[in-house]
């Protein structure tokens, strides 16, 4: 699958001017503030929206070319569209408004593969009953199991988790992940939330009024204190994977340059699974430190270290192939006396495990 | 005022047959003008319709307009020897002037805004985007109309066809205007009221006849009621 996306459009005082191009499955996000300019162009995407100028290929087929008036409807694009609100069909059951998609496809989705998304969603015991009954959490997965079922070729999510509360966002989570690494679709994200971000996505745009800030791997971009200002809280996400339960309770993740010492996983050694590294769970010694609690010594190479007035600096470093961040004062650094290309010791204080079955 | 119970259950062939004219009448009247009403609401309620102001307007003012001027306005256009109405007669053998079908005609045009009014309202108060949602799962137009707009519009629609038909049983002074006061044709309930009062003696029919209209209406206004409490808890939900 692939998609191109090239884009101007003018809504009021705001201009959007935007070229990316997609090439694999898994999750894209589409990260940038509120007003950036994202919900435009997914809804430019799935055909929602007539962009003033602007050419869109899906799939190798031209569904918006402005320069020769090319416009295939909405109805016609097959992209899945979740809304932020779900926008549920009130006068229908669940069932019906799973279904409303999947009797419209031109090519009906098997039964097998229907029953794999209600599964995969936790959908079957609400079949039965109307929207106004569900919880906001139960919405947001109809929502995403009624844009499935319809066959699309290319799923967009236009912040399905934002106006829920965060035990909501907790229950949805999970079925994200599980839709991530089992749907055969690419999925393009739409998203305010960083920790959304390092949890689901794979790749990241970066939209800043309007423009293409960044793209690239979420685990390149997320340690590249660039977008410290971007991103609230950088740090690094990688994917790592269970070597080892040892005796002692402990579990050994082996990550590209690299092992960490976890408290036991519940999960069989080889499980594939995304670690994240916050900045400021990271310190620095210019020496092997000698009796300390933590478990994680990182013998790691000073990269960079941005200027600037900020009393913190996030200072980007390279363990084998790992490429992470360490959020210290800058008072610590003229004391450690750091420069690029230092040897030095990373102390990490913990770290967050998130599961990542395929990938 | 309501007489004793004897003289209320009986009514007289005449009463009888003013209570079932008045019954067909707003029966053809609501009828003929939803579709009308359902149409204009739902051009209406596009953002981009250009003349919007205008035609709203025009659609409210046989609300503001006094009925007779409306009978009046009627009669003008569609009596027998007006251009209009010697055309429909030479041509479709359609006579509104002087037969029931013109007060249906009248009643239906004056009670259109309130069938009007309350489909745009049940429009706009469905969730914005669901329309869209439909076509991104493959919806065409006038699938989306079929099975998402109109569904969710029906309480207001039911609200609106029984408010509109309890108005167009009152119906006076635009039918008596446009096609008279003629016993079995044009004489609706309203008319056989009064014309019994206008007769010496005709207290008692007067009053049978409005306790009649009187259940009438409320029955009507208790179902619209209904139907609108069952859009709002549709729409709250």
């Amino acid at each position: 699958m692939s998609l191109e996306v090239s884009l101007r459009h003018r809504l009021g005082t705001f201009f959007l001017d935007a070229a990316f191009s997609v090439e694999r499955r898994g999750i894209t996000a589409l990260f940038g503030a509120s007003g950036a300019g994202k919900t435009t162009i997914i809804n430019a995407i799935a055909g929602l929206l007539h962009p003033k100028t602007g050419r869109i290929v899906l799939d190798g087929e031209v569904v918006t070319d402005t320069a020769s008036g090319v416009f295939v409807p909405a109805r016609r694009r097959r992209t899945g569209y979740v809304f932020q609100n779900a926008r549920l069909f009130s006068h229908l059951s669940v069932e019906k408004n799973l279904l409303f998609g999947w009797r419209r496809a031109a090519r009906r989705l098997p039964k097998q593969d229907c029953e794999e998304i209600l599964d995969l969603l936790g959908l079957a015991p609400l079949l039965a009953r109307r929207p106004e009954r569900l919880s906001g959490g139960e919405k947001g997965r109809v929502a995403l199991g009624r844009a499935l079922l319809a066959s699309p070729r290319l799923l967009l999510l236009d912040e399905p988790l934002a106006a829920l509360d965060a035990p909501r966002k907790a229950e949805i989570l999970p079925y994200l992940e599980r839709l991530r690494d089992r749907a055969r679709i690419p999925m393009i994200y739409v998203t305010h939330a960083t920790d959304e971000v390092s949890r689901l996505a794979d790749d990241l745009i970066v939209i800043e009024s309007g423009r293409v800030a960044a793209q690239g791997s979420v685990f390149d971009l997320l340690s590249d204190p660039q977008f410290g200002a971007l991103v609230p809280s950088p740090g690094a996400v990688f994917p790592a994977r269970i070597e080892k339960h040892r005796e002692d309770g402990l579990t050994v993740l082996r990550f590209d340059g690299g092992a960490l010492l976890v408290p036991r996983l519940h999960r069989p050694a080889g499980t594939r699974l995304r670690v994240r590294l916050r900045a400021d769970e990271v310190m620095l010694a210019r020496k092997a430190p000698e009796a300390i609690s933590a478990n994680n010594v990182l013998e790691s190479e000073v990269i960079t270290i941005p200027a600037g007035s900020d009393p913190h600096a996030d200072i980007r470093l390279l363990c084998g192939q790992l490429k992470f961040v360490s959020r210290i004062t800058r008072a610590s650094i003229e004391r450690l006396g750091l420069a690029p290309g230092q040897r030095v010791f990373a102390i990490i204080k913990s770290v967050t495990i998130d599961p990542q079955l395929g990938a | 005022m309501a007489s004793s119970g004897a003289d209320f259950s009986l009514l007289t062939a005449a009463e009888t047959e003013a209570l079932l004219l008045s019954l067909r009448v707003s029966a053809v009247a609501v009828a003929g003008a939803l579709p009308l009403a359902l149409a204009a609401a739902l051009l209406l309620s596009h953002r981009g319709f250009p003349g919007r102001a205008l035609l709203e307007g025009i659609l409210h003012l046989p609300l503001a307009l006094p009925p007779v001027v409306i009978g009046y306005l009627l009669l003008i256009l569609l009596g027998p020897r007006e251009p209009l109405g010697a055309w429909l007669i030479a041509h479709l053998g359609i006579q509104f002037a002087f037969s029931w079908t013109g007060a249906a005609l009248a009643s239906g045009l004056i009670t259109l805004p309130l069938q009007y009014r309350a489909i745009r309202l049940s429009l706009q108060a469905q969730e914005s985007g669901l329309a869209e949602a439909a076509a991104t799962l493959g919806a065409g137009p006038f699938d989306r109309l079929l099975n998402i707009t109109l569904p969710l519009a029906l309480p207001g629609i039911v609200a609106g066809a029984v408010i509109a038909f309890a108005a167009s049983i009152g119906e006076f002074g635009a039918i008596i205007t446009f096609v008279s006061n003629i016993p079995g044709e044009t004489r609706t309930l309203p008319l056989a009221i009064y014309t019994a009062i206008q007769q010496p003696g005709g207290e008692a029919e007067a009053a049978r006849l409005s306790a009649l209209s009187i259940g009438l209406a409320l029955f009507g206004v208790m179902l619209a009621a209904i139907a609108e409490r069952r859009l709002r808890m549709e729409t709250e939900a």
